[in-house]
């Protein structure tokens, strides 16, 4: 047995559509232990949010798991109930969504919605629930808490919802928390709040965090391991510091080759040339052979996973050598 | 260089929950002659801001002082409580019906939520399409390819334009947002977080494509955003703001050299890095001031390490310290 929290195996998540099937999430495999935090990164549209979803088992229909496991704490979530994964979902494991208004519900108050999640898990009395709503309000900083928990979700800025989203996921203390896009919006002073809160829990009580983000250096600060996803796949793998430093995969060398700091004021910015390839329906071979500046005609199998060096993994044939040193 | 847009003394505050209970608690204390707590936001406050032709002011401050309502209230869609908003050196509530129809047109907007900005009743291709057809932008026959022409410009695939909105992913819904913005061929266009969903690839195709249309059709920007870097990379002109205030504005380049306001000086400091590697990050020391009771004086002063005594009680009005650089500080006299 693995002591990991999460893990998941080879998951397959597809939408079968007019004209074919979307592979939104095409065998992915990783896994996240107690009190660490993966920082998950990739290109729009690459099946972040989705993996996420079908964690948590809230799939958009039609689209399904097609295949793979999803093991929290030893067991396959796949194999609950819909009634045991609701007594999951909000209390031992929480989603905190990359549109905040899939928590909040537009036409009741803050008060109303937090105090009642905090009651769905919890026998606490009202007065209790809603002490509590009010400080973790605060611990998200949101200002004037009390009169705040009186207000309607339109009433708040972009980033106040956002980090509501994140006060009611840390209600319950859950064992594994997928955030997926949850600063977004946030200017810096803001965001070191939350991740210090995030921190503290994750010390604290052992959560296991799933960190969806395209912010390259939160990852950086925040998390333990990072996975790099492309086309459905998840194309490197390993310690934030050791990809990040080194990239081995063509694909993570161009994302952080577009990072504006890594750019002259004023100049074009570097970018990947070529576009996003469709998972309709997508090819063998590699998704980003249009793309990639290290391409050849063998590019066109399916790439193996090799581990460029210990502890790391990249879907690539021709990954970076200079890491191997 | 002529004004696009100007703000002058623009405010503006929104009301107190209007539902039963604070009515009934206004009333109740209105029954005892004690005004009931007061809890409007002051989202807005006075604010002078103008935007010259082709330039690229950016907005950066804290969650919630207030970037989308000023934005809104750029871009027309929200009135001013109060203050004046001038559209080409014209006062909007002047125009005839026609003009603000024109003016709207011209003025597009990118929300910051991708998910609520777009009507999911509605194929992409109906949502890119149909404002540039309607106003005629668009030669007979040529919908098709204007549509996949915009589509493909916001680097999305045209294959998918028969799709509706909730088949899209979060950063794949904002280029949507975008490919609408700019499919009516606007003058100016607000940019809410508008690359805030994209990968760092993906939001570099996009910076290229604002950068180049300001080239060729001398597009005008007002780009709030948190990210300082990409502020950094596309911005002339810098606008701080503070629960609803203006305290620093300054070309660019000069604002990240010589930032003079203790407040933007603190949020440059915090930038993070790539390279730092893993770090324990740091809460926010003191109250965070809200725009329902903002402090009195300047609005930084519970936060800032240089406050003064006067500073709890005076407003430092915006000064000039330097050729175009204004800050509102009481250090600066
Ligand atoms: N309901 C759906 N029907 C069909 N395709 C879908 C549906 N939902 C998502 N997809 C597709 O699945 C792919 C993965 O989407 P996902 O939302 O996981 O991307 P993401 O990595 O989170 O991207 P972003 O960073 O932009 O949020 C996308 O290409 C998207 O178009
Ligand atoms: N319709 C509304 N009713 C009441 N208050 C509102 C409304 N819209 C905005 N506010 C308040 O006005 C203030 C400024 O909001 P705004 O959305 O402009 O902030 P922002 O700077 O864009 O924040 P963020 O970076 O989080 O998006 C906030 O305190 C918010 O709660
Ligand atoms: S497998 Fe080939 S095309 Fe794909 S990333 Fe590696 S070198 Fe590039
Ligand atoms: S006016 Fe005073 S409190 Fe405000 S920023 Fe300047 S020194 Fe600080
Ligand atoms: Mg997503
Ligand atoms: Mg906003």
């Amino acid at each position: 047995m693995s002591d990991a929290t999460i893990e998941l195996r080879n998951l397959r998540t597809y939408f079968p559509i007019r004209g074919g099937v979307v592979r939104a999430v095409d065998d992915v495999s990783f896994s996240v232990k107690r009190g660490k935090v993966l920082g998950l990164v990739g290109e729009s549209g690459s099946g972040k949010s989705v993996t996420g979803f079908s964690i948590v088992r809230l799939v958009d229909p039609p689209g399904q798991i097609a295949g793979g496991s999803i093991l929290f704490q030893g067991h396959d979530l796949a194999r609950l109930s819909e009634a045991e994964m609701r007594g999951l979902r909000g209390s031992r494991i929480a989603m905190i969504f990359q549109d905040p208004m899939m928590t909040l519900n537009p036409v009741l108050r803050i008060d109303t919605q937090m105090i009642e999640t905090v009651l769905a898990h919890d026998r606490v009395s009202h007065a209790e629930a809603r002490a509590r709503c009010r400080d973790a309000l605060g611990q998200v900083g949101i200002a004037s808490p009390e009169e705040r928990l009186r207000a309607y979700p339109h009433q708040f800025s972009g980033g106040m919802r956002q980090r509501v989203a994140i006060a009611i996921s840390m209600l319950h203390r859950p064992d594994l928390i997928i955030a997926d896009e949850p600063t977004t919006a946030l200017d810096v002073t803001i965001q070191a709040q939350i991740l210090f809160e995030v921190q503290k829990l994750v010390a604290t009580f052992g959560t296991a965090l799933i960190w969806i983000t395209h912010d390259l250096s939160v990852v950086a600060g925040l998390a333990d391991d990072i996975a790099v996803m492309y086309a459905g796949r998840i194309v490197e793998a390993g310690a934030v510091g050791d990809v990040l430093n080194n990239p081995a995969h063509p694909y993570t060398h161009g994302l952080l080759a577009s990072v504006p700091g890594r750019n002259r004021r004023g100049t074009r910015l570097r970018q990947i040339p070529g576009m996003t390839p469709s998972l309709l329906d997508p090819e063998p071979g590699c998704a980003f052979r249009t793309r990639c500046f290290r391409a050849d005609p063998m590019c066109s199998a399916d790439p193996p996973v090799i581990q460029p060096a210990a502890g790391r993994t990249a879907r690539c044939f021709f990954p970076i050598q200079d890491v191997v040193a | 260089m002529s004004a696009m847009i100007e703000l002058r003394g623009v405010s503006r505050h929104f009301g107190p929950t209007p539902d039963i209970a604070a009515r009934l608690t206004a009333r109740a204390f209105a029954a005892i002659g004690k005004p009931a707590r007061d809890t409007t936001v002051r989202a807005i406050d006075a604010v002078d801001l103008t935007i010259a032709r082709g330039e690229v002011v950016g907005v950066v401050g804290e969650s919630g002082c207030g970037k989308s309502t000023l934005g809104r209230i750029a871009a027309g869609i929200l009135a001013p409580t109060a203050g004046t908003v001038l559209w080409q050196g014209r006062d909007i509530v002047m125009l005839s019906a026609g003009e603000t129809r024109a003016a709207r047109l011209r003025t597009q907007m990118i929300f910051q939520n991708p998910y609520a900005s777009l009507n999911p009743r509605l194929r992409i291709e109906t949502i890119v399409g149909e404002a540039p057809r309607v106003h005629g932008l668009i030669p007979p026959g040529g919908f098709s390819d204007y549509v996949d022409a915009q589509l493909r410009r916001a680097g999305l695939d045209p294959a998918y334009k028969r799709r509706y909105p909730h088949q899209f992913s979060g950063g794949q819904r904002q280029r949507i947002g975008i490919a609408r913005a700019l499919a009516v061929r606007p003058d100016i266009l607000v940019c809410d977080e508008a690359v805030a969903a994209l990968d760092v690839s993906i939001q570099a195709q996009i910076i290229n494509l604002f950068m180049d249309l300001r080239e060729e059709l001398g597009l005008t920007y007002l780009f709030i955003s948190h990210d300082l870097g990409i502020v950094e990379h596309i911005a002339d002109r810098v606008v701080i703001l503070y629960l609803g205030r203006v305290v620093e504005e300054a070309g660019c380049e000069e604002i990240f050299a010589r930032a003079n306001h203790p407040y933007t000086r603190a949020l440059l400091a915090e930038v993070p890095r790539i390279a730092g590697g893993k770090k324990a990050f740091a809460g926010i020391k003191g109250e965070i001031p809200s725009p329902i009771d903002p402090p009195s004086g300047c609005h930084f002063h519970p936060r800032c390490p240089h406050a003064l005594r006067r500073c709890a009680f005076e407003i430092p009005t915006l000064r000039e310290i330097a050729p175009g650089h204004r800050s509102a500080c009481h250090l600066n006299s």
